[in-house]
């Protein structure tokens, strides 16, 4: 830890990465406490103040009905961040035991799922989550849902071409002589050295759910107003370009902030953790 | 059997499982939607003995089987039904909209390569020296956000604060191009029209660019890493022990094993673009599948909403097939090989 910290630290590119996904981190998490107005996260009217360029009372202006826009991009990273934490909570998890089975058992097996893998990835990531939530109703809840439905199947691939080159290695011939169940083998053996891989996914997806997440509600697909999310207000501001900039230009700066963040940290990490591009 | 036409007929077998699985997991998300299709089809008024019709068109009445059964044969005979949205054929929009995207697509995946590779190995060239240290950061930017963001941040700077390029839309309204293909750069040109195409590309290009920027930036990345590792090569060191220049060590010798990686990525990246237009699109009022894909979608026009996966997934898979010949035939070891590889 002490060791990964040091590391971390001598490389400023990874130490910027640590440090943004800590204060976006801390903003999503205390953002109620940081708003300068907490309750524009709702459905407020302020029209005295509406489409104000950025001021010392609204540090990014406020939009057309005069809500201050830092305020509600405090409030989307919670959504963002919420979300992807579920997505990858669920996804990760999924993925993984469907990899490793591929991966350890082979045969039928092997098939069966690596194909059922190639379907998913066969349909380009946005357009599966988009034609999920052609049907159901565009929702939060739904929204991770779709973009869960689209995320395990990656790291499906990722942890099945880990354990199908491990399932030859000494070490798992020798739980097999032993007697191990199949069971222990693959999560007590195999997997542990899966996790490097696994975690740094992780970091870096953190980022690209949110691009997804955000993209799904750029198109109206995803979180409905009034709760604000940074893709829904990119494409409610882009209506009012070029005049209103600072509505479209600073929650796209938020989305592009907190997904670098998780991108520096995650590079570093990767070279912590010795993971292969 | 040449190696390149066995690679062929193998990818071409997998497609076909792909494309079976494609079709079933469509059929399958359809036939989740809450309600009953044929009551969404007529709308709230319908009359019960309607929707009873509707539904013995629609074989709703049958078996699950042979629901996936009639929705095959429909695809194979090139039928995708109609849409509730536009009330003609699923087919006739998905030909007027998707050349559109296409040409766009296609744009950006050429800046893809063409600029993408040329970055990573200048990278590479200059490992852990500022160049490699500049383009890490910028290749980490551009995957960074969004193409939809850089779509409104290109907008912003080059065309409105500097007017360099058109707002919107494919063409200026005052040409009058025959619709021959559908992709406006080579239909302007079969219309002799030079003054159109120049208008038709001047139109392309900044769309192209917030479409291409975050695989411009995978592309080198992976270029960069792929050549950092074969640097350390043995036959690069008697390169550089013969006196070769750096240049030509680092494109004879240090890429081109680097380039078949890169281009499996390539291709999925492709696949990446192939969503991402839809939020160019959005943003630059671009005529392709998007518009009439979020409209379908919003109004659970489900025929649509189907066809137009199948159609993208299909494409996808077409990009793949090529991406996979092109690296048989740029890999040495698969083009003289003559048993079977694997």
């Amino acid at each position: 830890m002490i060791r990964a910290l040091r590391i971390i630290s001598s490389n400023p590119l990874s130490l910027t990465g640590l440090v943004l996904v800590l204060l976006i981190l801390a903003a999503a998490l205390f953002a109620p406490l940081i708003a300068p107005f907490p309750t524009h996260n709702g459905s407020v009217v302020d029209f005295a103040f509406a489409n104000r360029p950025p001021s010392t009372r609204n540090w990014m202006g406020t939009d057309l009905v005069g809500r201050d826009i830092f305020s509600r991009i405090l409030y989307a990273y919670r959504i963002s961040l919420g979300l992807g934490v579920v997505v990858l909570i669920i996804a990760a998890p999924v993925g993984t035991v469907v990899g490793l089975m591929a991966g350890y058992l082979g045969g039928w097996i092997e098939a069966v799922l690596m194909r059922l893998v190639d379907v998913f990835l066969s349909i380009p990531p946005l357009v599966l989550a988009i034609a999920v939530l052609g049907v159901l109703e565009p929702t939060l809840a739904n929204a991770m849902i779709a973009v869960t439905v689209m995320w395990w199947p990656w790291y499906a691939r990722l942890v099945y071409s880990i354990a199908r080159s491990e399932r030859e290695e000494g070490y798992v011939l020798a739980a097999e002589v032993i007697g191990a169940s199949t069971a222990h083998i693959t999560i007590r053996e195999i997997l542990p050295n899966c996790l490097p891989a696994i975690i740094t996914k992780m970091t870096l997806d953190m980022g690209f759910v949110i691009i997804i997440a955000s993209s799904l509600s750029f198109l109206g697909l995803g979180v409905q107003p009034p709760t604000p999310d940074l893709g829904s207000m990119v494409a409610e501001g882009a209506r009012y370009l070029p005049d209103s900039w600072w509505m479209t230009v600073f929650p796209g700066l938020a989305i592009l902030l907190a997904v670098f963040g998780f991108n520096l940290f995650g590079d570093g990490l990767r070279e912590i953790l010795g993971v292969d591009e | 059997m040449s190696p390149v036409l066995r690679i062929l007929s193998r990818r071409l077998g997998i497609s076909v499982i792909v494309l079976i699985g494609v079709s079933m997991l469509i059929f399958a998300i359809a036939r989740v939607i809450p309600g009953d299709p044929a009551r969404i089809a007529l709308g709230p008024n319908a009359t019960d003995d309607q929707v009873a019709a509707i539904r013995a068109e629609m074989h709703l009445d049958e078996p699950i089987v042979a629901q996936y059964g009639y929705f095959v044969a429909d695809v194979l005979r090139g039928d995708l039904g109609e849409s509730l949205y536009t009330n003609r054929r699923v087919t006739t929009d998905i030909a007027e909209f998707l050349p559109a995207t296409l040409e766009l697509v296609i744009v950006a995946g050429f800046m893809m390569v063409a600029i993408g590779l040329p970055l990573g190995i200048l990278a590479a060239r200059h490992r852990g020296r500022w160049p490699d240290h500049v383009v890490r950061v910028l290749t980490l930017l551009t995957v960074s956000a969004p193409s939809f963001v850089w779509a409104v941040i290109l907008m912003l700077l080059f065309s409105f604060y500097l007017p360099l390029f058109p707002v919107a839309g494919r063409l200026n309204d005052s040409y009058d191009i025959a619709r021959t293909t559908g992709f406006l750069t080579v239909d302007t040109l079969l219309a002799g029209n030079f003054a159109a195409f120049i208008d038709a590309l001047h139109h392309l290009i900044l769309p192209a660019i917030a479409l291409a920027l975050s695989g411009i930036g995978q592309a080198a990345r992976l270029t960069r890493a792929n050549m950092v590792e074969t640097y350390d090569k043995p036959y690069i060191e008697m390169a550089q022990a013969f006196g070769f220049f750096p240049s030509r060590i680092a494109r004879r010798y240090a890429f081109k094993p680097s380039l078949i990686p890169s281009l499996t990525i390539i291709g999925l990246d492709f696949a990446a673009m192939l969503g991402n237009a839809f939020l160019v699109e959005a943003v630059f009022a671009w005529p392709g599948l998007s518009r009439y894909g979020v409209a379908v979608i919003l109004r659970k026009d489900l025929n649509a909403i189907m066809g137009t996966v199948l159609v993208i997934a299909l494409t996808f898979l077409v990009v793949n097939i090529i991406v996979d010949l092109l690296i048989a035939f740029l890999n040495p070891r698969i083009r003289h090989s003559t048993r079977a590889t694997s």
